[in-house]
């Protein structure tokens, strides 16, 4: 209990002294998974959108496999990145392996599943709503498409910002293809694994508190963004 | 307004709507012209809003079909309007919201930012311009709507119900546009299930009844002398 404590401090202490080495992880982490959710972000909402309104056999199929990409297991889609960008896999050339990019990579795959299933919920359910009217007014689909996701915009933020929350919190994938190489690829997430597997409480807690509190502050961020966006435009 | 080329009339042959072996719209033959206002009446279930839908192109009928039969060789979706008993109001200002309808329709930025403030002047809401459309009352909102059909210079509006979810003073600024529009050269099609109202704005009436068009009158002739027993009895169950 003494030894948890005394590490607490410490770790306080680091985040409060902002160390460098501590303020570099973070730093990598952040960059890493916003790059994630953007590409993420890209990709996912016009796929949702366009799964949401259209009518093609086997989409039942694919809304279904949407939803359970959603539960990928990180350390498969590390396996599936690290045999690509292996040396002697076909993306081995691009020299991407234990580089941020293939952590970007890594965490993309991860999460744009999920950014294109929970976009079609949403876009679905307004879509029930808008079909007649922005089919009265002689909307083209790729039109409605992105009507309706610039109509759900406050919905979809807190979409992008679920997404930014599994990755930065994600683990197994960035660990085997980044490989957690100190000041080039070590992110939060396998700094605490290491230095708590090494006995360096300090740090593990430190970014411990700092990952929690990143996830934290997204979520919070997503919450009040859509309450203030319906209280002004409903 | 549509010294041009004409859409109308429409000709509806023999169109059946089905829905697991049950004929909402059961053989319905109607040829709708330009000028008059058309109030569909008829008792809940009766096909009021399947029709409308039916004539605008929303669903597509089961059997028999659905003609533009004017000289008008274009889209005919780009010369007619709805407006809905729930407006759908998109998450922008209002006047973003009548100006959506004219980008849609192709006009330029400034062209239909300059119209859309025309059409909410039309209907009373300029000083509202700006608010989110959303956050409208909803009379105002069908007013809003109202404004986005309008603002297409439909050949043909139709309305489905438009102020079946208002109180009266918003449902009289709503007839008013109404007949503005009509004023202004746009053929109505409308349905209603308030007499009062039906009485105030008809021209002609067509009475549905279960999917089936029953008595088709001018309005004066409708209420004072219906001709067919369904029409008596749909009038005195309706004023009890």
């Amino acid at each position: 209990m003494h030894d948890i404590a005394a590490a607490l401090g410490a770790a306080l202490r680091m985040i409060g002294g902002l160390d460098a080495c501590l303020l570099g992880i973070v730093a990598l982490s952040i960059k890493v998974s916003l790059a994630a959710v953007a590409i993420a972000t890209l990709l996912g909402l016009p796929l949702g959108a366009a799964v949401a309104l259209s009518r093609f056999p086997g989409r039942r199929g694919v809304i279904v496999a949407l939803n359970a990409l959603m539960g990928l297991p990180p350390v498969v889609v590390g396996l599936f990145v690290y045999l690509m960008l292996s040396r002697a896999g076909p993306l081995g050339p691009l020299g991407l392996l234990f580089t941020p990019g293939a952590m970007i990579i890594a965490q993309a795959i991860l999460i744009t599943p999920i950014v294109a299933a929970l976009a079609r919920q949403v876009v679905e359910d307004a879509w029930v709503e808008y079909q007649e009217q922005l089919r009265s007014l002689g909307a083209p689909p790729r039109r409605a498409l992105w009507t309706l996701l610039w109509d759900t915009r406050f919905s979809l933020v807190t979409v992008v910002l679920a997404g930014f929350g599994r990755a930065a919190a994600e683990v197994g994938a960035v660990i085997m293809v980044g490989g957690n190489i100190d000041g080039v690829t070590r992110v939060m997430t396998t700094a605490i694994a290491l230095e708590t597997s090494k006995g360096d409480l300090p740090l593990a807690l430190g970014l411990g508190l700092i990952l929690l509190i990143l996830v934290l502050a997204a979520n919070a961020a997503a919450y009040a963004i859509k309450e203030a966006a319906q209280r002004r435009f409903g | 307004m549509h010294a041009g080329i004409s859409l109308l009339p429409l000709v509806l042959d023999r169109v059946s709507y089905t829905i697991n072996g049950t004929a909402l719209i059961d053989e319905l033959s109607v040829t709708l012209s330009s000028g008059s206002r058309t109030l569909i009446l008829g008792p809940n279930g009766a096909g009021k809003s399947l029709t409308l839908r039916l004539c605008h192109g929303l669903i597509r009928p089961s059997s028999g079909s659905v003609r533009w039969t004017g000289p008008f060789a274009g889209d005919p979706m780009c010369r007619q309007a709805m407006v809905f008993q729930r407006p759908v109001m998109l998450r922008r200002s209002a006047l973003a919201n009548v100006a959506y309808g004219l980008k849609l329709a192709g006009m330029a930025r400034a062209e239909r930012t300059e119209r859309a403030r025309q059409m909410l002047d039309r209907v009373g809401l300029l000083a509202l311009a700006d608010r989110p459309a959303r956050s409208m009352s909803g009379g105002e909102q069908q007013r809003v709507a109202l404004a986005r059909a309008w603002a297409l210079q439909p050949e043909v509006l139709f309305l489905d119900e438009p102020t079946a979810s208002l109180d009266p003073a918003a449902s009289r600024a709503v007839e008013a546009i109404i007949r503005a529009i009509h004023e202004a050269g746009t053929k109505i099609v409308m349905t209603t299930h308030n007499l009062a109202q039906a009485r105030r704005l008809a021209d002609e009436i067509l009475l549905l009844d279960r999917g089936r068009l029953v008595e088709r009158s001018p309005a004066q002739h409708f209420f004072r002398a219906p001709a067919t027993p369904e029409a008596t009895a749909f009038l005195r169950e309706e004023s009890l």
